[in-house]
């Protein structure tokens, strides 16, 4: 938290991370699964605070990336160094992956394409930076995003980079759709079907981009992949649809608005990743090479 | 082309003819010299001009290979080579007939004929008559066939062992039973002639029923390690190696995969959910008892189909466990499937495209639960993974018994006298393929995977062995 009010540009999973990195240098621990037990337990306490997918996929991926390496040293100081090494490698590479997802995405958008966008993210706000950057020209319309309102945030940091923008409501997707020539989306999950987690709304618009025959396409951190497979909206589960506030204080939860919502892999036609362009089918895949 | 052109190459083709030709006369020569020498170094003693000769010939004889093997290999980048076809999907071609009856004759298997007329489409596979079993042919006892098999193959063409889970444990427990009472015969190694023993089993096993995925790929688990023996080691120890290495097999894949997809799978189904699940599937129905043991809340809806009927003993097993379940014939799928909230279905065999080999019906189940956007689980263990591509449910399959299609009802039976009726053909096909659009979930025992992953865990497997 701490971290994240510091640099808003920095995503609450690389916060996370950081913190994570920051507790294992300062983990006094005498055996590595003591270490690993309060590492899970650190993220466990993260999710608590700030129950969002990409916290707990971030780390989950980071205990892994860390202890994918042969750790037979007899000194414990020795492995937590080549653990802390790791941790600071795979901290300097997401913060490259953004730079990474915009460098594959922006050729995607030609001059004079109007792009529809949902809420507010971090990761298509520097795609389109970057399209900006070689001199394309483009528009853009963002959905307000109620409930809180992040479309008009998004809307803000464009007009500053000098995109006309325009910011439409949330029911109007299906109106505006016809004007569209693409619909970019940002993801806070991928998960092994495929298919992305993000912001309520995001299902909405990609079933409306399928039927009007729109390319939808997702942009999205390595991290963000996470080992969850529902089967439709119902099977998500609730510690990622609500805040972690509301998960805490508030009793029937069927009367609550969830946060989130899931997209299929049918509606998605390629996802930008710092892993190379993938489509939805391609996911599983280099799951099975990050966690097996 | 010109006229020269046209010479030149006549001029050429007479030339090879003319070289092939002195080819063919050096061959019989080749032949001739290699047979008198042969005759003549039985007599004592050798001419010396004997040796002269036969090291020409030699000399001659090897640069002859050589040629050919040239000759052969332009053949070949001219006229591409033609990807055989299995012999079991051929049976409307009678030259492959006739080398599958001479291998048959040469293993001392009886040849099983086919029954009845077939419908055209499908009459390059074999349909055999459950009234003429294999085993009313062998002669008792039979002196190349052990018992154990004998009477395997006769539960497989009965249909007393079917599904194929319960085929490869029951080939598996036959071929314990054949190692343990194998010697190996003098001057033979055990890893090669227990493997040559060994044809012959499933070259009967193939003829009294057409040998699924899962057996296939347990055979294939055997003969290597059978072929992995070292040949100093002894004989009971290499016998029990073996019989460890099936114990083993059937225990990790079977056994322990079953309680590892029934983990991942019970995470999958919550309280009040309603699960529809098409005939007899053991992993299926294992899943739903480890769940209701868990205290799911759940009922269960089972699907059946004639003429085999498999619903009736899942619903007996169901049942017993105390769990609620509705019954209903596969033509009354559509008007259930608003109920149902997800499909459970079990697989014989997951191709290496992605789609889903299982019991006929499966597919259109899984199309109509994809039309009311009921999400569709197939359970399957890794060892049932098959490298095959198949995009429809026509090239292989298999025919059973179209007598098991007459039914006697109110003392009338309609199709008594199919056979009178010349262009009446009666089709009881066993399996279907599913596309993996109609799929959303695979549970295997590696973990829940997308149907298109099939070919990246196939590849993991390749990597392993």
């Amino acid at each position: 938290d701490d971290n994240q009010m510091k640099d808003p540009d920095m995503a609450s999973a690389v916060a996370a991370i950081r913190t994570l990195l920051e507790f294992l240098k300062r983990d006094k621990g005498e055996t590595i699964l003591g270490l690993r037990e309060s590492l899970t337990s650190a993220t466990d306490c993260l999710t608590g605070v700030d129950s969002s997918v990409a916290v707990s996929s971030g780390g989950e991926l980071f205990l892994r990336f860390i202890s994918l390496t042969s750790l037979e040293h007899q000194d414990l100081s020795r492995c937590k160094k080549v653990m802390e090494e790791r941790g600071e490698l795979f901290l300097e590479k997401i913060s490259m992956s953004r730079a990474k997802v915009a460098k594959l995405c922006h050729t995607f958008i030609k001059d004079g394409a109007k792009i529809l966008t949902h809420s507010y993210s971090r990761v298509v706000l520097r795609v389109l930076e970057k399209a900006a950057a070689e001199k394309k020209r483009f528009s853009v319309y963002v959905t307000e995003s109620q409930p809180d309102a992040a479309g008009r945030q998004m809307a803000e940091a464009l007009r500053k980079l000098n995109v006309p923008v325009t910011v439409v409501l949330d029911a109007a997707v299906g109106y505006v759709l016809e004007k569209v020539d693409l619909v970019i989306v940002g993801a806070e999950g991928v998960v092994e079907s495929g298919g992305i987690i993000n912001k309520i709304g995001t299902y909405q618009m990609a079933v409306c981009s399928k039927a009007h025959n729109k390319p939808f396409y997702v942009v999205a951190e390595s991290f963000k992949f996470v080992r969850l497979y529902p089967l439709n909206q119902q099977d998500v589960p609730d510690k990622f649809k609500y805040k972690a506030d509301t998960l805490k204080t508030v009793q029937n939860l069927s009367e609550e608005h969830p946060m989130i919502d899931y997209t299929p892999p049918s509606l998605i036609t390629l996802l930008f990743t710092d892993l190379g362009v993938l489509t939805p089918s391609a996911v599983s895949d280099e799951l099975i090479k990050l966690y097996l | 082309m010109t006229k020269e052109e046209k010479q030149r190459l006549r001029k050429e083709k007479k030339q090879q003819k003319k070289n092939k030709e002195k080819k063919d006369d050096n061959a019989s020569q080749e032949s001739e010299k290699e047979k008198k020498s042969v005759s003549s170094s039985s007599s004592a003693p050798q001419p010396p001009t004997q040796p002269a000769t036969q090291k020409g010939g030699s000399s001659c004889c090897s640069l002859k290979n050589v040629h050919d093997m040239v000759q052969k290999v332009t053949l070949i980048l001219i006229f591409p080579v033609v990807k055989r076809l299995p012999e079991h999907i051929q049976v409307d071609n009678p030259d492959v007939l006739k080398k599958l009856a001479k291998k048959l004759e040469r293993q001392q298997i009886p040849l099983r004929l086919d029954y009845g007329y077939k419908v055209s489409l499908f009459s390059h596979l074999h349909q055999y008559s459950r009234k003429a079993p294999l085993t009313q042919q062998l002669s008792i006892p039979s002196s190349v066939i052990h018992p154990a098999i004998v009477r395997l193959g006769l539960q497989y063409s009965q249909g007393i062992v079917a599904g194929s889970n319960a085929r490869s444990v029951a080939l598996l427990h036959a071929f314990k039973q054949v190692i343990r009472d194998y010697t190996t015969p003098p001057n033979e190694e055990l890893s090669r002639d227990l493997v040559n023993k060994l044809k012959p089993y499933i070259s009967f096993l193939n003829q009294c029923r057409p040998l699924s995925a899962s057996m296939g790929n347990a055979i294939k688990y055997i003969k290597k390690e059978i072929s992995n023996i070292p040949s100093q080691c002894k004989e009971e120890e290499a016998k029990g190696k073996l019989l460890n290495c099936i114990e083993c097999y059937i225990n990790e894949k079977i056994i322990l995969a079953a309680k590892a997809i029934a983990k991942y799978a019970i995470e999958k189904i919550s309280d009040g959910d309603v699960i529809l699940v098409y005939g007899c599937s053991s992993l299926v129905n294992h899943i739903l008892c480890e769940a209701f043991e868990k205290n799911r809340k759940f009922r269960v809806i089972v699907v059946d189909s004639r003429p085999r009927l498999e619903g009736r003993e899942a619903l007996r097993r169901l049942v017993q466990r105390g769990i609620s379940c509705t019954y209903v014939l596969i033509s009354a799928v559509s008007y259930i499937l608003p109920e149902v909230s997800k499909v459970f279905l079990g697989a014989h065999a997951l191709l290496a495209n992605g789609y889903v080999m299982s019991r006929v019906g499966t597919s259109q189940i899984a199309l109509v639960a994809k039309a009311f956007n009921v999400p569709v689980l197939v359970c399957c263990e890794t060892y049932k993974f098959c490298e095959r591509v198949q995009t429809d449910s026509f090239v292989s399959n298999e025919l059973d018994d179209p007598d098991d299609l007459i039914v006697t009802r109110k003392g009338k039976t309609q199709l008594e006298d199919w056979q009178q009726v010349p262009l009446l053909g009666l089709l009881n096909l066993v399996y279907d393929v599913t596309p993996p659009d109609f799929v959303d979930l695979v549970i295997t025992d590696l973990g829940m995977i997308p149907c298109t992953s099939v070919p990246v865990v196939l590849r993991v497997k390749n990597v392993d062995l």
